[in-house]
């Protein structure tokens, strides 16, 4: 067992800022997952694939001197196609929830294969103007990519809970979730905001992709790391939910950095499953 | 002994022949990767084929098994054969463990049931590699000592495998063929359904999972010494769970044999993709193939095989089949219950309410069912006549009150038990299993509510029940083939076949035509004449007064009126509650 030693107040506000920046980043990965599983019925496995996808082009063109977030001109209406024509072979088979979880593993299977044959199985790390830059404040360091992904995460979960709360198109996704009969009578085209809905979650996890990018070393079996911690994130904020994974996600990096100061890194894959286990055992209701 | 059993027995005799031809020790890995696969993929469908909980911690269980061994071996020194049972048990009591945490929440089902499992895997994969059991280095079990059971040490793999496999393949289809297995299925198509006909939908799944994880552990044990060393960075991987989901999605679930199927058809795959050098070509080739798979043959290789198979051998025998039910005809009754005496009150409700965050639905209602009576359950819509039902089937728990049968308190009974003891119900949508005949149906309800228990002599009892409803010519037929007419006599059927003192006919006459429902009202009628006791809930007037010896009124969840059906549906509270009041 490892030791208990409580760390000084200066490393323990560092590392629950850091907690803070990877459940951003978790959040940011759950947000399109959470509206494709609530929202949707889809349980997308893809989406960490498109992730690394979405990273592995970011690396790949800001190794040709582009500007890591400038990429996102190109990334975002790229899988936001590729999220329609997912969407769109699915409707055609009448996917059960079930059947799309194992369809988009297989999927992942593919474009994990196609990044290992592009840009191999070693690790890779993208260079940028700002990849070292970090700030200052009190004893606390602030880098700068870790804050682009914090402040993406988190006005990107504002703008689609605006959208799915105030706008028609929102609250015909909801009803069209909850009961497609009825919202069909009600002149909803649950074809045409399907397709557009995944189109939106690929692109935001795309978004995702580039943060990745932007903070973390790439490897293409590292997609499987991200799985479990982030469904974790999407069941404990609740399917469907905008802002729902993003709270969870950072109540799970700042637990599971908070877990690594005080024991070892080695005990952090354990705090959010157990976090998942214990709400669901004790507060059945809440979660997904 | 079955054909099958014989058959598997047989081949696996004269596969534990083969060391002695001297076959290479290449081709004994090859067959070994083969029977390993076998043993998982068959072992996880026990659980999650049947039930449709799919489990992504077979890999947690597995590796439970092969640490256990490893552990027995590399520093207690135990003999490897021994190590075996150990693996499985702790494999089974991990698994027990998770299920008896996870199955108790009733909102757990399959979706949410598969990403609990997968994070037991990097939860028990965490704990493992951060205590001593591996201590982050992973165990080497180079030096020790594989037992000589064949020829060569690889084929001595092979034999271990072997017979692991033929164990698994022997249970899966002893599971497959029995009660257990036929109630596994219905927890598939319909668990409440189940429950509510006498399934023990927790503790089946319980023990399939208990028995799954068991398998898997041997499966891990024999493993570790394959590997002679183990990583937790290697076992406690989502790889094993979704290849064993894979071979079994691909070969089949809904056949005991359809994952070994798959797993040699996978694994053979697998291997020619990396004996010709194209490991990341085979990565791709899989999901490929899985794709085209789950777009082709959404129920696997097996089933596919077996329809295609059934079309060529009873295509025209079955043309002359369509007969719509009628209750005209009286076949006899199966047999006749104890004659009843009449008159004694065989259930007692009192005070009973339900409550629903706020919402409440029963408040403080207090019937009396006399045996061998037609009582009838009336009341407005929103009146709480279906919450009456689910609570006395158990369905719905009761927030306070008393409900006593035959002298037993049932409030806080589990369903199953209270449907095997003598209260059957129907549901006003009928809930067939979806993916079982119509007989099959039936006897379901005959082995759980009725307790026969094996599935033949259940299948020859049920036959008598769809004769009694008419429904013979349908036997063979899925549920989707049949009309709400024929749905509606299946549930009574279902209902019958738990042979139940006391029936709750939920809205059996909603939806039926005029002539329909006049031979419902006969069906109805011959039930009662056996000796069963009958709670009926109805809005058709006419079958009401022609049947009831008595009704209940209830409104807002509470008894308003009760009585003969002509005097009580004269008093004026009655017709307000129905019409409304009458403004001047």
């Amino acid at each position: 067992m490892p030791g208990f030693t409580l760390p000084s107040a200066t490393l323990l506000a560092q590392s629950v800022l850091s907690g803070i920046f990877v459940g951003a980043l978790y959040g940011l990965m759950g947000l399109g997952l959470s509206l494709s599983w609530g929202l949707l019925r889809i349980i997308n496995l893809a989406h960490f694939a498109f992730a690394f996808l979405a990273a592995y082009i970011c690396y790949q063109l800001a190794s040709h001197g582009v500007d890591p977030l400038l990429t996102l001109v190109g990334i975002v209406p790229a899988f936001f196609l590729l999220g329609v024509l997912l969407h769109w072979l699915m409707a055609r088979f009448r996917m059960t929830t079930f059947n799309s979880l194992l369809l988009t593993f297989g999927l992942m299977g593919i474009v994990e294969a196609v990044i290992q044959t592009i840009w191999t199985a070693d690790f890779r790390k993208l260079e940028s103007a700002y990849a070292n830059q970090k700030f200052k404040l009190g004893a606390l360091f602030f880098p700068v990519p870790e804050l682009i992904t914090l402040v993406l995460a988190v006005s990107l979960a504002l703008s689609i809970w605006a959208v799915l709360r105030y706008t028609d198109l929102g609250r015909a996704l909801r009803a069209a979730a909850e009961d497609p009969a009825v919202a069909a009578a009600f002149g909803v085209d649950q074809r045409r905001n399907g397709l557009l809905l995944a189109g939106t979650c690929a692109a935001l996890v795309s978004i995702a992709g580039v943060c990745i990018a932007l903070t973390a070393t790439l490897a293409p079996s590292q997609m499987y790391a991200w799985i479990g911690v982030v469904f974790a994130a999407v069941m404990l904020g609740g399917l469907g939910s905008a802002i729902g994974p993003l709270v969870a996600g950072l109540l799970i990096g700042v637990s599971e950095a908070v877990t690594m100061a005080v024991t070892a890194p080695s005990w952090a894959p354990i705090v959010s499953f157990t976090l998942l286990i214990v709400v669901l055992v004790f507060r059945p209701g809440k979660a997904a | 002994m079955s054909r099958s059993t014989v058959a598997i027995l047989a081949v696996a005799a004269a596969m534990a022949l083969l060391p002695l031809a001297g076959l290479p020790a290449f081709y004994d890995a090859l067959l070994y990767l083969m029977l390993h696969w076998i043993v998982l993929a068959t072992s996880w469908n026990i659980l999650s084929g049947t039930t449709g909980y799919f489990s992504f911690g077979h890999g947690a269980f597995f590796g439970a098994g092969l640490y256990t061994t490893s552990t027995l071996l590399a520093r207690f020194e135990w003999p490897f054969l021994w190590t075996l049972p150990v693996a499985a048990v702790v494999a089974a009591l991990l698994g027990t463990a998770l299920g008896a945490v996870v199955f108790r929440v009733r909102s757990v089902r399959g979706e949410l049931f598969a990403l609990l499992t997968l994070a037991i895997t990097f939860v028990v994969g965490t704990i493992v590699g951060n205590t001593p059991i591996d201590g982050g280095n992973g165990v080497s079990l180079a030096s020790v000592p594989v037992p000589h059971l064949g020829p060569t040490q690889s084929s001595t793999f092979y034999l271990l495998a072997l017979a692991a496999a033929t164990l698994t393949l022997v249970v899966a289809r002893a599971i497959f063929f029995s009660r257990f297995g036929a109630g596994l299925l219905a927890i598939h198509d319909d668990e409440d359904a189940a429950e509510v006909m006498g399934v023990p939908t927790y503790r089946y799944k319980l023990v399939a999972l208990a028995i799954s994880c068991a398998l898997a552990g041997v499966a891990g044990g024999i493993h570790a010494l394959f590997l002679s060393y183990v990583t937790v960075g290697e076992v406690f991987t989502i790889t094993v769970p979704l290849t064993v989901v894979l071979m079994s999605v691909l070969g089949g679930t809904r056949h005991w044999a359809g994952p070994a199927v798959g797993a040699v058809a996978i694994t053979g795959l697998l291997y020619s993709f990396t004996a010709a050098d194209h490991a990341v070509a085979g990565k791709a080739a899989i999901g490929a193939i899985l794709i085209a798979a789950l777009l082709s043959m959404p129920d696997g290789i097996l089933p596919r095989m077996q329809r295609a198979w059934r079309g060529v051998t009873h295509r025209g025998a079955k043309a002359s089949a369509s007969v719509a039910p009628t209750a005209a005809a009286p076949a006899p009754p199966p047999s006749s219950p104890a004659v009843p005496v009449a008159g004694d009150v065989v259930l007692r409700v009192s005070g009973l309410h339900k409550r629903f965050k706020g919402v409440r639905a029963l408040a403080g209602v207090a019937v009396d069912v006399r045996r061998g009576e037609i009582l009838g359950l009336l009341g407005p819509n929103g009146s709480g006549k279906s919450t009456f039902i689910n609570v006395v089937s158990g369905h719905y728990a009761a927030s306070a009150g008393e409900i006593v049968f035959e002298g037993r308190g049932l409030v806080g009974t589990p369903a199953h038990r209270i449907a095997a003891g003598g209260i059957a119900r129907t549901y006003q949508i009928p809930r067939p299993f979806a993916h079982m005949t119509v007989l099959d149906n039936v006897a379901l309800a005959a082995m759980f509510g009725g307790g026969i228990a094996t599935p033949r002599a259940a299948r020859d009892a049920a036959r008598q029940w769809l004769d009694f409803t008419g429904l013979a010519a349908k036997a063979d037929a899925f549920p989707d083939a049949l009309n709400l007419h024929q749905r509606k006599f299946l549930e009574l059927a279902r209902a019958l076949a738990s042979r139940p003192r006391l029936v709750l006919l939920d809205e059996v006459l909603c939806g039926l035509t005029p002539s329909e429902i006049d031979s419902a009202v006969a069906l109805i009628r011959r039930i009662r004449d056996q000796g069963a006791t009958i709670v009926f809930v109805e809005h058709v007037m006419r079958a009401v007064m022609a049947l009831t010896d008595r009704v209940v009124v209830f409104h807002h969840g509470e008894l308003l009126a009760e009585g003969r059906a002509a005097d009580v549906m004269q008093r004026p509270e009655v017709m307000t509650a129905y019409l409304g009041r009458a403004h001047a």
